[in-house]
């Protein structure tokens, strides 16, 4: 059944793909969760939505309130759109080097956004974020950061749908930002599957972004554990851009840039599964699509330009 | 074993400035220990009570050490290491 009472009831259920060439070997195979098929086209669709449920049920948010985020662009989109239907105003705190799309995007829903500065990255966007909080309290932050209503949207949600439609799964990859994705998938699969590797790709930006003043500004998310992964890697635009295309290029797939860094380490895991002997299915999530990122230049010229432009803003 | 060590910003007043920093070892903590003859005062910001800093990241090959083994985790001739700040990162 694919008719829905509305947009918001169109959440979830995303396709799988298999990717028969970009699949280093016959037994080990990859899939692409396409999350950028969510009601506003990326997986923050989902603990938007649920943060904001939740908050209803616990009487936090009623009719009229205004919600404060402090977000990079696609929880904001998220939660722009579901304001904009149940009738809450919304702030968002965003560094200043994110996509112009992002921004127009926002707009567009009617948030307002203020600014905090590129050096610093989303540290400044969270810590902005809690001051604004102190200074109007009257207004809801849901805090995507640290709300276990984050996890429990993939746990309820896309962990289960990823079992369904491959008991088989040996591998999960996820982009590491918040940390609910890998965490809520990662402990649901590993209840149901206790060998199952959940490997996190994080983003590594230019060195604008981790400017801080000393080592105990930085910022580790309240959700995040630890024990929940088996394997992290680090990856940056070159790499990150570089599958980014190919996925294109082999695929069909047109995905964001945040996918390119999850495919690359999707492709190391798989790598050493090949040269294990062993069997494996590796499922990793296609984020957002490339839409919103095309102002950036991540499509078009050399990978050395491309890396060279990306540099200094937040590309996931 | 000689590996190249990238040092975030932070760091590089214990490397005069350099970004990056050549060192020896087979564990990344020898990799420490080298940087410390080398370059004083770095351990004590890379490492807390035996553990790597809460907020420090420490990868080999861009695989993150704390899933490696952590200050164990082996280093082979030719690896790279690289040092950063934990920052919130990723899509949100």
């Amino acid at each position: 059944m694919a008719r829905y009472d509305s947009l918001l009831d169109a959440l979830g259920d995303t396709p799988l793909i298999g990717l028969p060439n970009l699949s280093p070997a016959e037994g080990v195979r990859l899939w692409a969760k396409l999350e950028d098929r969510n009601p506003t086209g990326s997986i923050k669709d989902r603990p938007a939505l649920k943060m904001i449920e939740d908050a209803e049920a616990e009487g936090r948010l009623r009719p009229g309130s205004t919600i404060l985020e402090p977000t990079s662009g696609n929880t904001g989109i998220s939660l722009a759109m579901a304001a904009k239907l149940k009738g809450y105003g919304l702030v968002c705190v965003m560094p200043e080097n994110t996509s112009d799309e992002r921004r127009q995007l926002l707009q567009a829903y009617g948030a307002r956004i203020v600014f905090s500065p590129a050096a610093g990255g989303s540290n400044q966007a969270v810590a902005q974020a809690k001051e604004l909080a102190k200074l109007n309290p009257d207004w809801v932050m849901l805090y995507q950061y640290g709300n276990p209503s984050n996890i429990a949207a993939h746990y309820t949600g896309t962990g289960p749908e990823i079992l369904r439609d491959l008991p088989s799964v040996t591998h999960f990859v996820a982009g590491l930002g918040t940390t609910g994705t890998l965490v809520g998938v990662g402990r649901y699969l590993r209840e149901q599957k206790p060998d199952v590797q959940i490997i996190a790709a994080e983003p590594r930006y230019g060195e604008l972004v981790y400017g801080l003043r000393n080592l105990d500004e930085g910022f580790v998310p309240e959700l995040y554990d630890e024990e929940v992964l088996t394997g992290r890697y680090s990856v940056g635009s070159y790499d990150a851009l570089r599958r980014t295309r190919q996925l294109l290029e082999t695929e069909g797939i047109f995905a964001g840039i945040s996918t390119g860094a999850i495919v690359h380490a999707a492709l190391a895991a798989a790598d050493k599964s090949v040269r294990a002997g062993k069997e494996a299915d590796v499922v990793f999530i296609v984020a957002d699509a490339g839409w919103k990122y095309l102002s950036t230049g991540a499509y078009s010229g050399t990978l050395d330009e491309a890396a060279q432009r990306l540099d200094g803003q937040l590309w996931a | 074993m000689a590996v190249t060590v990238s040092i975030p910003t932070i760091l590089r007043t214990h490397t005069g400035g350099e970004k990056s920093v050549q060192a020896a070892g087979s564990t990344v903590l020898e990799v420490i220990e080298d940087l410390e003859a080398k370059h004083g005062g770095l351990k004590e910001r890379l490492v807390k009570d035996e553990k790597l800093h809460r907020f420090v990241n420490v990868y080999v090959n861009d695989e993150d050490v704390r899933f490696a083994g952590g200050l164990e985790a082996s280093v082979a001739d030719g690896d790279n290491l690289t040092i950063l700040p934990a920052v919130a990162g990723g899509m949100r």
